[in-house]
């Protein structure tokens, strides 16, 4: 069975996600890295969906896509705005705080 | 014998098939007047106007085949009736349908309609005073600001009623009350830039809350109580209306479920009906535009209260033991409104609030003819009052329209307009003399009939109390009659232009000379054809349906009529349910959008039974009443004779009165209130209200809410600091050591202590706080990674 491989791809795809998501400067990055994140998770349903030979892994995946796209959009939008206002999307730059 | 009577032999048709068109139509003209009225050439108004015509000629519809189906039933039932055999007039089943609208733990709620005489009378009436009312508000509301939203809200308004008038069941009644309610609040402020108009709207909408508490809690008390024998005998849950009927009236219901249910619905009816103590919020409602009054008080909103009492009313007469001539809760409401609001209605400057306060009182003989078994005058009273109340109120927008300059104050703005406004002055001395109960315009034959059965039915006290009010109500119209149309003009009606902020006539009897007004033409807010030519008659738009109602007000009386004989009470035979035995034919379970019908057959039992009819003995298994039986009072003519020499007497003196008071000025009466120290007490009192606004106000609201504030605030400002401060209270009364030992060691040192392991927390989490988004990322993982490792760990 391949579902330790897609396990397995899931769990790399993820891996990535989450360095993009913790190194990256740019904003854009970190979003597309999220992107990845939840694709692993989508393989990971549909991985276990194909095991148990039922289609409700699939159903949770589609939804996810959904999700994803409206997420995007949304944070898409933000940095937009953050770069009109800002001229900049590197994230250290946001910082208000004092530290 | 009484005739088998099938439910097939009933005629029925269309328009009553399908009455449950006639909310609908106006809520869905609701949505489009909001999304598309704007674009519209006449801003919405004319699909509000259209929607409530449709609504009013399928409502009419109904209401002819509802007649036909009564005439198919009773003289059916005629031909096989001995001739001079007293007997019950057979059960004419209403035209129930019902589907499930949402269903939760086993719980139907449904919706549909309860088509009978009662509810087509209402939606009849209700229909067509919002017809007239919105053709008149074109007219009167020309220019608004939003005028969109004005129609919007009162097409919805009617909507909420016609959903409540037809509702089967106690859910969907909830749910028309409520979007009344709603409403109401959003047309009473409807010129919420003032202050005064949006604090009305809310004293409005929160007075009736404080009823609507009860129509929950006697909903619920009553379905409970209830839903285990309806469902048994009639296959229907405890929320339905015919099914509440037959389990109040079957003698197996408990009583105290009976009696707190109906005290709870009664509460909600005092505070939608306006009666004593919760009527303060009536007047108020005035800040309103004028056709919303007339819609409010005529035939919607308060009657909402009556309508209840009547709709559910063998609740009542078990649950309050109507039956017996002892005083009950709602015979007692009842009479207190009457003689209260008359009274106020004395002290009244403005035109609109003597209006309200009468409705009030009329209101008042409603409650009071229901709480004393008088069932169908009052109904009837709720018939005859829509159309003359309407009139009136429309009257009264007609005089600020074109005869006031925009106010409402007869003493300083009316007077005298009678000339100027004929068509006005004449519908409004045509339903003032039938509010009054003048023969033979339609009050008469309402009123008259609520004070008639009242005392025939054994509340001998109560009779008396309607009497004094019918002398009131006389009085008090003819007072304001004479301040509008007759007299010296004063203010605006003589054609001076005053602006807001003119300071008000003192709030005392006898007022400034209306000479002490200046003219003055600097401040004029309207259009400059109010102000070019003084007082004038309104445009046909408003005149019209004056016309319209005060022709009805003169005749809508005939229409039960019981001074002519049998022929003459038609409400009588087609409205009041009859109390016959009637048996459970069997049911037709209900699955989802599929309709309940309750066959019913009209019984060929015993003739004992038969002729007793309901509320006499309770009825055997299989069989149900679904109405009481009620006494009619025999008309005399020397009784009506009585009442009618009281309102002509109340008329004269009060006419008398206000010439020598208000024109010659006659010396002993003038500044009365000035000299006698009980009379000006009295008016103090009354010009207060009672005192009963600043009881809630002051005392009420102040006592619950205020606490409810300063609790908040004080153990929001810090539990431990409050802590202190008690017990240092309590130590420093009891002895120094307490305090100094306990207090400042132990308890402040826990403040001392948790504030500085607040800030010390604070101070070592501050680092975490960076600002920076992938460090927030990290902790997110770091949890997440944990939370996974703590699941394996507890799973292997």
């Amino acid at each position: 069975m391949l579902t330790a491989q897609f396990l397995l791809l899931g769990a790399v795809l993820f891996c990535i996600g989450v360095y993009g998501v913790l190194a990256r400067k740019n904003a854009v990055m970190v979003l597309m890295s999220i992107e990845l994140i939840l694709n692993s998770v989508n393989i990971n349903l549909l991985a276990f969906s194909v095991r148990h030979g039922s289609v409700d892994g699939n159903t949770f995946a589609l939804y996810i896509i959904a999700i994803a796209a409206a997420e995007v959009g949304v944070g898409l939008a933000l940095v937009l705005l953050i770069y009109r206002n800002r001229r900049t999307i590197a994230l250290d730059d946001l910082s208000e705080m004092k530290g | 014998m009484l005739a088998q009577m099938n439910s097939e032999v009933m005629s029925s048709g269309w328009f009553l098939d399908h009455a449950f068109l006639i909310p609908i139509i106006p809520a869905v003209t609701f949505v489009l007047i909001i999304f598309f009225g704007k674009k519209l050439p006449m801003k919405g108004s004319e699909l509000g106007v259209l929607s409530m015509l449709t609504s009013l000629a399928l409502a009419g519809g109904a209401a002819w085949q509802w007649i036909q189906r009564v005439n198919s039933v009773v003289d059916g039932a005629h031909e096989a009736v001995a001739e001079g055999a007293h007997h019950v007039a057979p059960y004419v089943s209403p035209v129930i349908h019902e589907w499930t609208w949402w269903q939760s733990g086993g719980f139907h709620f449904g919706i549909g309609q309860h088509i009978d005489g009662l509810a087509l009378t209402l939606l009849v009436v209700v229909a067509f005073i919002s017809s007239l009312v919105q053709i008149y508000s074109l007219e009167y509301l020309r220019g608004d600001r939003r005028y969109t939203h004005f129609f919007a809200a009162l097409t919805l308004f009617s909507a909420g009623m016609l959903c409540m008038v037809l509702a089967p069941n106690m859910v969907q009644l909830i749910l028309g009350w409520e979007i009344m309610g709603l409403c109401s609040f959003m047309l009473i402020g409807h010129w919420w830039e003032e202050e005064a108009n949006s604090r009305a709207a809310l004293k409005a909408f929160f007075t009736v809350r404080v009823g609507d508490m009860g129509l929950l809690i006697g909903t619920a008390i009553l379905f409970f109580s209830a839903n285990s024998w309806t469902q048994k005998n009639l296959g229907v849950s405890g929320f339905n209306i015919s099914g509440l009927s037959a389990w109040a009236m079957s003698g197996q219901a408990s009583h105290s479920a009976l009696t707190w249910g109906a005290v709870a619905l009664f509460i909600a009816c005092i505070g939608k009906s306006g009666q004593f103590p919760l009527h303060t919020w009536l007047p108020d409602a005035m800040a309103g535009p004028t056709p919303v009054s007339s819609l409010l008080h005529s035939s919607t909103m308060v009657v909402a209260g009556v309508f209840l009492v009547a709709r559910v009313y063998p609740v009542f007469w078990e649950g309050m033991k109507i039956g017996d001539t002892n005083i009950n809760f709602i015979v007692l409401i009842g009479g207190i409104t009457i003689v209260v609001a008359a009274l106020l209605a004395f002290v009244q400057h403005d035109i609109k609030k003597v209006l309200a306060y009468s409705t009030v009182s009329q209101l008042g003989y409603m409650m009071m003819g229901l709480g004393a078994g008088a069932w169908l005058p009052a109904v009837f009273h709720i018939f005859t009052h829509a159309f003359f109340k309407a009139c009136l109120f429309l009257s009264a927008g007609s005089v600020s329209h074109s005869g006031s300059h925009h106010s409402f104050d007869m003493k300083k703005d009316m007077g005298g307009l009678a000339k100027k406004m004929p068509i006005t002055a004449a519908t409004w001395i045509i339903s003032t003399l039938a509010l009054a109960g003048v023969f033979p315009l339609a009050g008469f034959f309402s009123k008259d009939e609520i004070i008639d059965n009242v005392g025939h039915n054994g509340y001998n006290a109560f009779m008396i109390v309607g009497l004094s009010g019918a002398f009131l109500t006389a009085a008090y119209m003819t007072r304001a009659t004479y301040l509008t149309f007759f007299g010296k003009a004063r203010g605006a009606a003589a054609g001076e232009h005053h602006d807001e902020h003119d300071a008000h006539a003192d709030a005392h009897d006898s007022h400034d000379a209306p000479a002490a007004h200046d003219a003055h033409d600097s401040h004029d807010t309207h259009g400059a054809h109010d102000a070019a030519h003084g007082p004038h008659e309104s445009p046909k738009l408003i005149t019209i349906p004056l016309m319209i109602l005060a022709a009805l007000a003169l005749v809508a009386g005939l229409s039960n009529a019981t001074p002519f004989g049998e022929n003459w009470e038609r409400f009588k035979k087609y409205v009041e349910p009859s109390a016959a035995y009637v048996a459970i034919d069997g049911t037709v379970a209900s699955g989802p959008g599929e309709a309940v019908v309750v066959t019913q057959q009209n019984v060929s039992s015993e003739e004992a039974v038969a002729e007793e009819g309901c509320a006499v003995v309770a009825p055997e298994a299989g069989m149900a009443c679904y109405f009481p039986t009620i006494h009619h009072a025999p008309f005399k003519w020397s009784k009506a004779a009585l009442s009618l020499i009281i309102v002509a007497f109340g008329l004269l003196s009060s006419w008398m009165f206000c010439v020598q008071y208000y024109t010659r000025r006659n010396k002993r009466l003038v500044g009365l209130t000035e000299r006698s120290k009980v009379l000006r007490g009295g008016y103090t009192f009354l010009w207060n209200k009672y005192y009963l606004d600043a009881l809630y106000e002051k005392v009420i609201v102040r006592s619950i809410a205020h606490p409810i504030a300063a609790a908040a605030y004080w153990v929001n400002q810090n539990i431990l600091d409050g802590i202190v401060n008690g017990v240092g209270k309590v130590s420093r009364r009891v002895a120094g050591w307490v305090y100094r030992n306990i207090d400042q060691r132990v308890v402040d040192g826990a403040v001392n202590g948790s504030g500085a392991a607040a800030r010390g927390t604070g101070g070592a989490l501050r680092p975490v706080q960076s600002g920076k988004v992938n460090q927030y990322g990290a902790l997110l993982f770091a949890a997440a990674a944990i939370g996974a490792l703590i699941l394996v760990i507890i799973n292997t």
